[in-house]
């Protein structure tokens, strides 16, 4: 069984720079596959690759088994939802969503049936006579959903699609693509800078930085065991202590990450990890604050705690001397 | 407590009443319209209800639907001439137009999708330096290019298709006695002059088109013939139209270009010229005016109804 899209060093360069570099992965069919990087990583270009809309400079990408090398767009069994939507401006929502089929020759009355029960299905039923203008964002961007399933393309690419859409409605979209998933069995590969869309949705996530991959794992794997330092920062955002302060700590001159909730103030000395510092700031996010301290070499660590209403100790104010401390099973040791 | 100016205050009130404001910036060009444009359009409406009189050549402001009748009447004796005349003029418009929107659309079509750096200036210049050239000199020119010792029957001749041209002369409503009294001529010379009006438009909305659409059309398994056919045309049209506005009118109205190529045969421009020049009648000038403004009316609505406007 071949996976739905292999990439085997593949290589982008535009003049000088190298947008993508070297990226080996594997997406196995009906998996639910995140690229997740900050911009100018590689990831949309790499999208673009699998789409067909740019043709790599080196190296061989494979969508199932076959080679994929100047095979243009329209004769790839992949499809795209665009990050702008790309909605067809003087057609309806219908012929919208009817174009795959229209372009194939499938007779009318056949392909506004199937477009129908594509709109239903993404729960736009009544929004076939409208044009696109007279849409809201969420709305467009169910539509192009549509338009992109309806060919039941055996790829389906997602370029950040969530992008221009208020957090609510965001949230609530990431459980229909999850659920949409699941339920037609397509192979989704999904790119986005938000981690923790990556993190909710994903079966596993690529992290990207500057045209190369740093870990490919799950989302579990990925949050507790990252493998660098950027991939720690960039997933959850973590202390990375670096080697020279974790020779005095641990006696070990390796670079490890611990989480900032799994940090704490701590009063008891029972002989774990400890490190003085001083509180210099408390963002209160609700379910959870963020403490930001400083160590006497000003070093900066983030530490979070959950707003418990009835907490045993009070809260440290800004300014107070504070003691750090952290389970010892907390540290990921990092390899770069 | 300090004085304010007197533009300082005056400022201050146009702050606070913005239909002040917006009353004293359209007053003048409005007035202008008004006055002058629709006003003198006005009167010149008004001189074609007057009556002429064929024998004293004076013009009395007796109100008469005389003029209109010769236009519009079929019993009226004058309304074969005339109609020849509007027939002649429409047909030319159209002619052109559809010559125009063929040539400039590649011509569009590259300098929006493909022309990049030093091209595009280098086509915009190509397009806009005729226009800055005099529209007289260039008509002149074109007579002299389609004369019978000109550069067209000296290549012809070179390349041996003289036979061809003969042939293409000889047919009815196209040809004529040579190239530059011909119809043909005449179109050909309509054309070239018109045709920066309709490249520029189609360029404009060549370019307007996102590329997004354009990938996501072939995403979605069109083949480039398709993509072109069901997007880039459909979304290119109204620049296709704006341009076609231009040639007709611009045809509709001309009276220089007949006059220079082309076989004799009045356009609505020369007749209208002739009866107010020398004839000195102006109500039958005034009434053969309201012609092409009718004709540019039909079209626009017909255009709207093809959904040109729907971008606006």
């Amino acid at each position: 069984m071949h996976p739905a899209v292999e990439f085997q060093q593949v290589s982008r360069v535009f003049d000088t720079v190298r947008a993508v570099d070297g990226v080996d992965l594997t997406v196995a069919e009906g998996e639910f596959f995140s690229m997740l990087g900050p911009s100018g990583s590689g990831k949309t270009t790499c999208l673009r690759l699998i789409a067909g809309f740019e043709q790599a400079s080196a190296g061989c990408i494979r969508l199932h088994g076959r080679d994929a090398a100047g095979v243009p767009p329209y004769e790839r069994d992949v499809n795209t939802v665009f990050q702008d939507y790309a909605l067809f401006p003087h057609m309806s929502v219908l012929d919208n969503v009817a174009y795959g089929l229209m372009v194939q020759g499938v007779a009318r009355a056949a392909r506004h049936r199937q477009a129908e029960a594509m709109l239903a299905m993404v729960k736009l039923a009544d929004f076939g006579g409208r044009r696109p203008a007279a849409l809201s964002g969420g709305q467009r961007q169910r539509v192009a959903l549509a338009r992109a399933l309806i060919n039941q393309p055996r790829v389906l690419l997602l370029d950040e699609p969530l992008g221009a859409l208020d957090l609510k409605l965001r949230e609530a979209m990431q459980t229909e693509l999850k659920a949409l998933q699941r339920q037609l069995g397509i192979t989704f590969v999904y790119v986005t800078h938000d981690q923790g869309e990556a993190l909710s949705m994903s079966d596993r996530v690529a992290v990207f930085k500057q045209g190369r991959i740093e870990q490919v794992s799950s989302p579990r794997e990925l949050y507790n065991r990252p493998r660098t330092a950027f991939v720690a920062d960039f997933v959850g955002g973590a202390n990375v202590i670096d080697a020279s302060l974790a020779q005095g700590l641990i006696g070990r001159a390796q670079a490890f990450s611990v989480r900032p909730e799994q940090m704490d103030f701590v009063t008891e000395d029972d002989g774990g990890i400890r490190l003085a510092a001083t509180l210099v700031d408390v963002q209160y996010h609700g379910a959870v604050s963020h403490y930001q301290v400083v160590l006497a070499d000003g070093r900066q660590l983030a530490v979070s705690r959950p707003n418990l209403l009835d907490a045993t100790q009070a809260a440290p104010e800004p300014g107070q001397a504070v003691v750090v401390g952290w389970p010892a099973h907390a540290m990921v040791m990092l390899e770069a | 407590m300090p004085t304010i100016s007197i533009r300082r205050r005056l400022a201050r009130l146009l702050y606070r009443r913005q239909t002040l404001l917006l009353l004293l910036l359209l007053t003048p060009p409005l007035l202008w319209f008004g006055v002058v444009y629709l006003g003198s359009l006005l009167a010149l409406l008004m001189q074609s209800f007057y009556t002429f009189d064929d024998f004293t050549m004076a013009v009395t402001p007796e109100l008469t639907l005389a003029n209109f009748r010769a236009i519009a009447d079929p019993a009226n004796p004058l309304f074969g001439a005339n109609i020849d005349i509007v027939l002649r003029t429409l047909g030319m418009a159209a002619a052109v137009t559809v010559a125009c929107a063929l040539i400039a659309f590649p011509i569009a079509y590259y300098m929006a999708r493909y022309a990049r750096g030093w091209q595009k200036g280098f086509f915009y210049i190509a397009v806009m330096a005729p226009m800055w050239a005099s529209y007289i000199v260039k008509a002149y020119s074109w007579t002299v290019i389609l004369a019978k010792g000109g550069i067209v029957y000296w290549l012809l001749q070179v390349l041996g298709l003289t036979p061809l041209l003969e042939a293409v002369l000889s047919l009815p409503l196209v040809g004529g006695s040579s190239l530059s009294t011909s119809n043909l001529g005449r179109f050909m010379v309509f054309t070239y002059i018109w045709l920066p009006f309709m490249i520029l438009p189609i360029q404009a909305a060549l370019e307007r088109v996102p590329l997004s659409l354009l990938q996501a059309s072939s995403d979605l398994g069109a083949r480039p013939a398709q993509t072109f056919r069901t997007v880039m045309l459909p979304l290119a049209f109204p620049g296709v139209v704006a341009g076609s506005i231009f040639t007709f009118s611009l045809t509709l109205g001309d009276f220089i270009v007949p006059q220079l190529v082309g076989p004799s045969g009045l356009f609505i421009g020369n007749y209208v010229y002739t009866m107010q020049g020398a004839v000195g009648n102006i109500p039958m000038a005034a009434a053969f005016t309201v012609v092409p403004v009718v004709l540019i009316g039909l079209y626009l609505t017909l255009a709207r109804r093809l959904g040109a406007f729907d971008a606006l």
